[in-house]
C-alpha cells in the first residue's frame, strides 16, 4: 500500500535519513524502531509531505506522492498523528475533532465517525467542551488519534504514541491502535521508542540507526534477535 | 459636553486605527511577521477612493459605498499580489528576511507614489463622496462623516468576527494561527489561508484609508505612515495575533491620542502612543488580550 524507495532526507548538511526503503502491505501494522536521532520522525514527516526529501520515492496505492503538499496527501487517505500530538491547545475537544474532518463534506459520515471515536475513546466525549491543552498527555494522544480518524484515513501513521503518557494509558492506547487495525482494516505505520511494545503489536519491523536501515524482518523474529536485544530491548 | 465631543472624536479615530490594526494582527497570526507594507495599502485605499470619487456623483450614499467597496476590492487584490510576489518566495526563510522585505515593499510603494507620473508628492483633496451633514445638539457637533466612519468600522469588525468564527475558511485561519503544522496535517492548504488573510486584511486597510481621507479630506503618498505605526502600536497593545485585541487597541490608541490632543500636553500626543509601545513591550509583551503561547514539548 505504501512503498518507500531509497529515501534520503537532509537538514542542510546533516543527513537525517540515508537511503532507506520499506514496504507496507494493506492491512498490516508495521513499525519503525530505533533510538533518538535515528531518523524515524523525519521519515514520517517526509511521507506526510511536511519535509521534502533529497532523493528517493514514496508511492501510496501505486501513486507517486513524493512531491505532494501535506493537504493533498491527507486528501488521499494518509493521515499522520505527529510526535508531541500537536492538538490545537486553545480549541475544545469538539473543535479539534471538527478540524480533523476539514476535508470531509458528508455531514452524516462526519457524525458517524465522531460517534465511533467516542466508543473507542469514551474519555473524549466526557471532555468535549474542554480546551485540548488542558487534557492529560494520554487524553491528548486519544484526541490526536481521533482527529486523524475524522479524516477517514485508510492509512495511519503514528509517531511515538506512548511518549510522555502514564503507563496505564499506554496499554489502553495500544489496544485501541490494534483494534483500529483489526476491526476497521486501517493500515498502520507505527514509530515507537518502546521497542518491546512496538514489536508486540506489529507484524513487521524495520530498525533504523543513524538514518539507515540495517535490520528488518517479522516482528516475532526480531524480538529474539540478539542484535536488537542488546541495543533496544534491554538485553 | 466637551468630554462627549472628545469621546465621539476618539471613537471615529480609534475605529480607523482598529481597521488597520486588524490587518497587522491577522497577518501576524498566520505568518508571525509584521507586514510593514500594510500602512501603504491603507494609503492606496485612499488613493483609489479618490480616483473613483472623481468619477462618481458627490454627496450620495450609493456613490460613497461604491467608492468604499471599490477601494476595498483593489486593496484586497493588491495585498494578495504583494504576498505572492514579495513574501511567498521567502516563506521558509528566517523571519528577519521577510520583515526587511516588508520594509522594502513599503518604501517602494511610498516612493513610487511620490513619482509625479504615478500620483505625486503633493497632497490632493479627497472628494466628498458621502453626503455631508452636520448635526448640532446641545453644543455637541456630529458630522455624517464621523458617523460613517464609526458605522462602517462596526459593520466590518462584526463581519470579520463572523468570517473568522463561523466559516470554514475562518476556522482554517484559526487553525493555521494556532499550529501551522497540525493545520496542514488535517488537510488545510496554508497557501489558501495566507492568500485569504492578506485579501481580508488589505480590504480592511483600504476601507480605513477611504474613511481616514474622508475625515481629513486629503490624500498623499506618505499619509499611511503615521496611522500605520499607531495601528501597529494598537495591535501590540491589544495583543498581537488577537482580533478583539486589535479592535480594542485601536479604540484605546484613538482615545489616548484624542484626549491628550485636547489637553495641555497636546504636543506629546504622538510621543505618548510610542512611549506606550515601549511600556507594553517591557511589562506586558502579550498585550491586553493576547495569550501567552504555550511552549511546545
Amino acid at each position: 500500500m505504501l512503498s518507500v524507495t531509497d529515501l534520503s532526507v537532509a537538514y542542510g548538511a546533516i543527513q537525517a535519513v540515508n537511503g532507506i526503503s520499506f514496504e507496507i502491505p494493506r492491512g498490516a501494522i508495521v513499525t519503525l524502531i530505533g533510538g533518538n536521532g535515528a531518523g524515524k520522525t523525519t521519515t514520517l514527516q517526509t511521507i506526510s509531505g511536511l519535509i521534502r526529501p533529497r532523493a528517493g520515492s514514496i508511492r501510496f496505492n501505486g501513486e507517486e506522492i513524493t512531491r505532494l503538499a501535506p493537504h493533498e496527501i491527507v486528501a488521499r487517505g494518509l493521515c499522520h498523528v505527529p510526535e508531541g500530538r500537536l492538538v490545537f491547545a486553545n480549541l475544545s475537544v469538539a473543535e479539534n475533532l471538527a478540524l480533523g474532518a476539514y476535508l470531509q463534506k458528508d455531514k452524516a459520515v462526519i457524525e458517524r465517525t465522531r460517534e465511533h471515536i467516542f466508543t473507542l475513546f469514551p474519555r473524549l466525549k466526557e471532555r468535549l467542551k474542554q480546551a485540548a491543552g488542558t487534557l492529560s498527555g494520554g487524553e491528548q494522544q486519544m484526541l490526536a488519534i481521533g482527529r486523524a480518524l475524522m479524516g477517514q484515513p485508510t492509512f495511519l501513521m503514528l509517531d511515538e504514541p506512548s511518549l510522555g503518557i502514564a503507563p496505564r494509558l499506554v496499554s489502553t492506547i495500544f489496544e485501541k491502535i490494534v483494534e483500529i487495525n483489526r476491526v476497521e482494516g486501517l493500515t498502520i505505520l507505527l514509530v515507537e521508542q518502546n521497542a518491546h511494545l512496538a514489536l508486540e503489536v506489529s507484524s513487521h519491523a524495520y530498525v533504523l540507526e543513524t538514518g539507515q536501515n540495517k535490520v528488518s524482518g517479522p516482528s516475532a523474529e526480531l524480538r529474539d534477535d540478539p542484535r536488537l536485544k542488546a541495543a533496544y530491548l534491554g538485553g | 459636553m466637551e468630554f462627549f465631543q472628545q469621546l465621539l472624536n476618539a471613537l471615529s479615530l480609534g475605529a480607523i486605527y482598529a481597521l488597520i490594526a486588524l490587518g497587522f494582527t491577522m497577518v501576524y497570526g498566520v505568518l508571525r511577521f509584521i507586514n510593514f507594507a500594510h500602512s501603504d495599502v491603507f494609503m492606496i485605499g485612499a488613493v483609489v477612493g479618490s480616483l473613483l470619487g472623481n468619477h462618481l456623483p458627490l454627496g450620495t450614499w450609493w456613490g460613497g459605498l461604491v467608492c468604499l467597496l471599490g477601494a476595498m476590492a483593489v486593496c484586497a487584490l493588491l495585498g494578495v499580489i504583494i504576498e505572492r510576489v514579495a513574501y511567498r518566495p521567502l516563506r521558509n526563510s528566517p523571519r528577519l528576511n521577510v520583515l526587511i522585505t516588508a520594509i522594502g515593499v513599503s518604501l517602494l510603494i511610498e516612493y513610487l507614489f511620490q513619482n509625479e507620473h504615478v500620483f505625486g508628492a503633493a497632497p490632493r483633496s479627497f472628494p466628498a463622496v458621502f453626503p455631508s451633514i452636520v448635526w448640532q445638539w446641545q453644543g455637541l457637533t456630529l458630522s455624517s462623516s464621523q458617523l460613517i466612519v464609526i458605522g462602517v468600522a462596526l459593520v466590518l469588525v462584526v463581519a470579520l468576527e463572523l468570517i473568522v468564527y463561523r466559516t470554514r475558511i475562518g476556522t482554517a485561519m484559526r487553525a493555521v494561527s494556532l499550529n501551522p503544522r497540525a493545520a496542514q496535517l488535517v488537510g488545510i492548504n496554508p497557501n489558501v489561508v495566507v492568500t485569504f488573510t492578506f485579501a481580508l486584511g488589505s480590504a480592511l486597510a483600504g476601507a480605513g484609508g477611504v474613511l481616514y481621507a474622508l475625515n481629513y479630506q486629503s490624500v498623499e503618498p506618505l499619509m499611511g505612515v503615521m496611522p500605520g505605526l499607531k495601528a501597529f502600536v494598537a495591535a501590540v497593545l491589544g495583543g498581537i495575533g488577537s482580533i478583539p485585541g486589535a479592535a480594542l487597541g485601536g479604540l484605546l490608541i484613538g482615545g489616548i491620542e484624542t484626549f491628550i490632543g485636547g489637553s495641555q500636553f497636546s504636543t506629546y500626543k504622538d510621543a505618548i502612543a510610542f512611549a506606550l509601545l515601549i511600556l507594553i513591550l517591557l511589562f506586558r509583551p502579550t498585550g491586553l488580550l493576547g495569550r501567552r503561547i504555550p511552549e511546545k514539548v
